[in-house]
């Protein structure tokens, strides 16, 4: 998962992509993000960003459409145009947005929870756009293909240091259903979900104080809309997110989505699918698994991350390594009888 | 030390609320001693009286407020400040903002 772009390249691709914002020809403008799996460079009101090397351009481009589409303004953020992505010259696609205020990192606590939960519950709620509106189906939500990414990323850094903590988040992704672990479909994917929501993943548009929208439709796409509830949840569940915070971003998730599917019935209940549950009085029923999910995806990336770095686990990756021991701890017990079947 | 009677390989005896469970370490099945299904349904039927009568939105402190897996502070046994009146204290373990924190909150 090493960034492929030599330094060199990645400065040929910053130009490429300041000239996309909008930039004069050589300009590389202000680099907001350098990861592998996306490379964001700003040129004053737009952001270009070059997709993962592996994207495919089509999936995206259904993603672009749907963040365009007008069911969903104010939701997600759509493109600077809607023409769909743009192929760069290294072979990676690459799109234009505007650019928003972004939630201060250094304020977590500022952070909108109440905004999130409502956007994200618009975005669940919403009806799907015809599908002749769209280049091509709706891909899946990229939850857990990113958490099963998180696994073979810190089975692939180099051995030796932090065994112990690689052993619980084996052993905690271990007894999780093979739908969150990307080895079977999910029992539940008639939602369009975000697929990677956290709060990097707020901005405000018009800057600075326009409304907060969702951006980053990389991994959006047809799923259990618990997953994008569930990293909230893990953080809540790890003890990084205080009870206060976690119940104001549910809350307003709940609030939103029976405004948005009033006067249903018990038994209609079940017809409006898994938002409605989330939004009914047991949450936890239905953001257990993808929360375990999240919580060992964070503890794997943790521990890639410092045997990469040679350094030890900080708070957030201890807490959410000390979660996987408490879900091994209790699932490996829990675990029934396998079937005998021969 | 018990001997699965299936696979023949070492049980372990567990506890659970008072019944002791023998379960195979190799094959995973589980032996109950006379009695034990008994108390296990009573047990079961017990839980279902003490269940409260099917929630409206007035008893969300009937269900867990977290995961059994949570971390021991932040109150996953129905005390969570659920309700109207109770916004704005959480149960935090620590007093200070945490740095590390911080990071994760903003990243995949």
């Amino acid at each position: 998962m090493a960034l492929p772009d030599t330094p060199a390249r990645s400065t040929a691709l910053h130009r490429a992509l300041g000239e996309l914002a909008g930039g004069p020809e050589g300009c590389h403008g202000e680099v907001l993000a350098e990861r592998a799996d996306g490379v964001v460079v700003r040129v004053g009101d737009r952001v270009a960003k070059a997709h993962a090397p592996n994207a495919d351009a089509g999936p995206l481009d259904v993603r672009l459409r749907v963040a365009a589409a007008g069911g969903y303004r104010g939701v997600l953020l759509p493109p600077a145009s809607d023409g769909g992505t743009v192929p760069l010259s290294n072979g990676r696609v690459a799109s234009v947005w505007p650019y928003g205020t972004p939630v201060d990192p250094g304020d977590a606590a500022a952070a909108p929870w109440e905004e999130a939960g409502a956007l994200l519950a618009r975005l669940h709620t919403a009806p799907l756009p015809p599908a002749t509106q769209l280049p091509g189906p709706l891909p899946p939500m990229r939850g857990p293909t990113k958490a099963a990414r998180a696994l073979a990323r810190m089975r692939s850094a180099p051995q030796g240091s932090h065994a112990a903590a690689a052993d619980v988040v084996e052993r905690a992704w271990a007894v999780l259903p093979p739908w969150c672990r990307d080895e079977e479909p999910p029992p539940e994917a008639r939602t369009l979900c975000h697929g990677d929501f956290h709060l990097g993943q707020l901005v405000r548009y018009p800057r600075p104080d326009g409304p907060w929208q969702l951006i980053d439709v990389d991994d959006l796409g047809l799923g259990d809309p618990a997953w994008d509830l569930a990293r909230p949840a893990a953080w809540y569940a790890a003890g990084m997110l205080p009870t206060a915070e976690w119940q104001r971003f549910l809350g307003a998730y709940a609030r939103t989505v029976r405004a948005a599917l009033p006067a249903r019935t018990a038994r209609t209940a079940r017809t409006d699918g898994v938002p409605h549950c989330l939004a009914g009085p047991d949450p936890w029923r239905y953001l257990d698994a993808p929360a375990r999910a999240l919580t060992v995806q964070g503890a794997a990336l943790g521990v890639a991350k410092a045997r990469t770095e040679g350094r030890s686990l900080d708070e957030a990756e201890e807490a959410c390594v000390a979660a996987c021991a408490r879900i091994a701890a209790l699932f490996e017990r829990a675990e029934l009888p396998t079937p005998q079947g021969s | 030390m018990m001997q699965c009677p299936k696979c023949g390989a070492p049980m372990r005896t567990y506890n659970r609320n008072g019944v002791q469970i023998e379960q195979c370490d190799n094959c995973r099945g589980i032996f109950l001693d006379y009695g034990e299904l008994e108390s296990i349904t009573r047990l079961e039927a017990q839980w279902t009286q003490s269940a409260p009568p099917p929630p409206g939105p007035q008893a969300p402190q009937a269900y867990p407020a977290g995961p059994a897996w949570g971390a021991p502070h932040q109150g996953q046994h129905g005390h969570g400040s659920h309700g109207h009146g109770h916004h704005g204290h959480g149960h935090r373990g620590g007093h200070h903002d945490r740095r590390g924190f911080g990071r994760m909150l903003f990243s995949s």
